[in-house]
């Protein structure tokens, strides 16, 4: 197997300087990732732990005052490899949308309010490819009729469309050129249940049809259950734990990852749950130590001062925890 | 006759869309009807996809909007026909809204505190000398104090603590019954089982009864007690939580609980689903309106409406159970 991109202890922190005073946000700290190709990639964690930063910065697609700080993130395409950190223009309009593309979290804002979707999908693949209107007409009719989307909605506006449908128009539009990696951000969450269903089916069928590499951030690890193959887990910046998606769900270690699973509800009992205590932390002053330490019920002295470093407990199964190597297990 | 707390009795809205000549009437909700009792404070879940109604069922219930026809009774007294001081001064009192986006709620420019003053002299709960240790009793049943948000912005506030502010503000009044209309959908996981861990809370020590209007079926069957599943304005399913959830009879109740994600690698989704591909066309069919999408569909369903029929504890529109 292939790593198509991978990140090195990679640190990109947002940092503002105002009337002299400096603040350095540690949004994404030390976080190295490899992912492999033709695998669905899920990245998990609260809202506020880093998760759309280190999508960001994956993506290339960031300015001030996020910055990278250390580490480097690299693509590597049948061979070639990139640094998506320092990407030039001629790369980035080589890259995006052929080679890269995304799926942002709130298609409202995605399509273009005056134009129909068809003229939308022509502006899209004549800036990557030199064709005619009728071409690229044809084009996007095949492809949404491979997708099994109605054909009427290529002369529809955006507003016409339900939600759902207007999510499932943007993924097609995001995969038309049949990218070999596709960063998703939050894909399902405005949406009910049932057509969320339908967008990871969806999802699911282009990431087979192409085997094509698929970079999943949600919140909703019923989500990553669903789709994803690896699972990372983000916690104020940090990559606590990764592991193939059934270890992550049957056998979390870290007392994090162990919180948020206990935290959801089930359809098999009805006892109390409860979410997890606190709060995350602030990123401008994060804990010293393991930055779970504030909330951790399980803590050691040691998780207070010393930063735990990523281990390996299993086949692909990592985890940053004190508990591991000191009590041997969490 | 005992009186209920709330009682709505066969609620419709009709909407009119006119498209040129023609007037299509829309019917966002079709006789809906569920009682809410006086001495059994309760969390009353209405589910459905978005675009089934569930909003606008809210809003009549809120007094916002009145039905087309039917009747919708709070304690007795028809909601639309209360006048504006009654509406003031006794119907909010005793009913409050929570919504779904704090952050749309309260003002960016007003300090979220002024909100609860501002509910607190408006409705007069106590001596004025008294509002900061009463809105602080109110904030601790939240899990807040006023120290924590005295003064801030709701910028300054994350998603979760705004939140609660909101449910905080509705408390002041001590009401009777909340109207939650989507209280958790901008929140993750596990913030969503603190909001609605308060609810269940709220229920058994302050005796309030809650209607939660979600898509989430996961924290609907956590908290509920009762839930009505609402397809395209029409409830469809209804009855105690642990029978309709637990065991669902209408197809559309079976489909929704299939598409549930559960953290679970043993129980991914195998079948495919399809999607209604126009809303507009799904409201105003003839016959169930379901039938199109239905696994079970039967020549009857395309052109008769079916009634409500008893099934195991529930009220059940479906023709399978005839």
């Amino acid at each position: 197997m292939n790593t198509i991109v991978n990140t090195q202890d990679l640190k990109a922190y947002y940092i503002t300087k105002a009337y002299g005073v400096e603040r350095t946000v540690k949004a994404v700290d030390n976080v190295t990732i490899a992912i492999e190709e033709g695998e669905v990639y899920g990245l998990a964690g609260e809202s506020g732990c880093g998760k759309s930063t280190l999508l960001k910065v994956m993506l290339g697609e960031f300015q001030p005052p996020l910055t990278v700080v250390g580490g480097s993130v690299t693509y590597n395409f049948d061979g070639q490899e990139k640094n998506a950190a320092s990407l030039t223009e001629e790369d980035r309009q080589e890259i995006r949308w052929s080679k890269v593309s995304y799926i942002p979290q709130g298609s409202m804002h995605v399509l273009n309010p005056v134009r129909r979707i068809q003229d939308t999908f022509h502006d899209f693949i004549v800036t990557h490819k030199p064709m005619s209107k009728r071409e690229t007409f044809d084009m996007t009719r095949n492809y949404l009729r491979e997708l099994g989307l109605p054909e009427k909605v290529m002369r529809s506006y955006p507003h016409q469309l339900s939600g759902g449908m207007r999510q499932r128009v943007t993924i097609a539009l995001a995969t038309i050129l049949w990218p070999k990696l596709i960063f998703a951000d939050e894909p399902t969450t405005a949406l009910d249940v049932v057509v969320q269903r339908g967008v990871i089916q969806l999802l699911k069928e282009i990431q087979q049809k192409k085997n094509s590499t698929i970079v999943l951030i949600t919140h909703d690890l019923g989500v990553h259950a669903n789709l994803a193959d690896h699972i990372g887990v983000l916690y104020a910046g940090k990559l606590v734990e990764e592991a193939p998606t059934r270890t992550i769900l049957t056998k979390p270690r870290h007392p994090y990852t162990q919180f948020l699973i206990k935290s959801l509800p089930t359809f098999d009992e009805r006892s109390e749950r409860e979410g997890i205590p606190g709060r995350p932390p602030a990123l401008d002053h994060p804990p010293s130590g393991c930055r779970f330490h504030t909330r951790c019920p399980l803590l050691l002295e040691k998780c207070k001062t010393l930063e735990p470093e990523m281990f390996t407990v299993g086949p692909e199964h990592r985890v940053a925890c004190h508990l591991i190597t000191e009590v041997g297990h969490a | 006759m005992p009186e209920h707390l709330l009682e709505a009795n066969n609620v419709t809205k009709i909407f009119d869309i006119r498209q040129g000549f023609v007037t299509k009437h829309f019917h966002a909700v079709d006789q809906a009807s569920f009682t809410l009792e006086k001495d059994k404070p309760e969390i009353f879940t209405i589910a459905g996809e978005s675009g089934s109604g569930k909003s606008t069922f809210a809003k009549m219930i809120l007094g916002m909007d009145s039905p087309s026809s039917g009747k919708l009774q709070y304690q007795g007294r028809d909601v639309s026909s209360l006048n504006k001081a009654k509406k003031r001064n006794w119907f909010y009192k005793q009913v409050q809204p929570v919504f779904q986006d704090p952050f749309a709620a309260f003002s960016p420019l007003k300090r979220i505190d002024s909100y609860l003053h501002e509910t607190f002299h408006n409705y007069k709960m106590a001596p004025a000398s008294e509002a900061d240790s009463y809105i602080n009793s109110v904030l601790n049943q939240v899990g807040l104090s006023i120290a924590e948000i005295k003064g801030r912005y709701p910028n300054e506030l994350s998603g979760g603590q705004a939140q609660r502010v909101a449910i905080a503000r509705a408390l002041i009044t001590k009401p009777s019954l909340i109207v939650a209309d989507e209280p958790v959908s901008m929140l993750d996981a596990s913030l969503r089982m603190s909001i609605v861990n308060m609810f269940r809370k709220l229920k058994q020590d302050n005796g309030v009864s809650i209607i939660y209007i979600t898509h989430d079926l996961a924290t609907a069957y956590y908290s509920a007690d009762r839930i009505a599943v609402m397809l395209r304005g029409w409830i469809v399913e209804i009855g105690p939580v642990e029978h309709v959830l637990g065991n669902p009879k209408h197809p559309y109740t079976q489909n929704l609980k299939a598409s549930i994600p559960q953290a679970d690698p043993d129980k991914t989704w195998e079948t495919k689903i399809s999607l209604a591909d126009m809303e507009i066309a799904e409201f105003s069919r003839t016959g169930c309106k379901f039938a199109a999408r239905c696994p079970a569909v039967m020549e009857k369903c395309k052109s008769e409406a079916p009634k409500d029929y008893n099934v195991e504890g529930r009220n059940v529109k479906c023709f399978l159970y005839e």
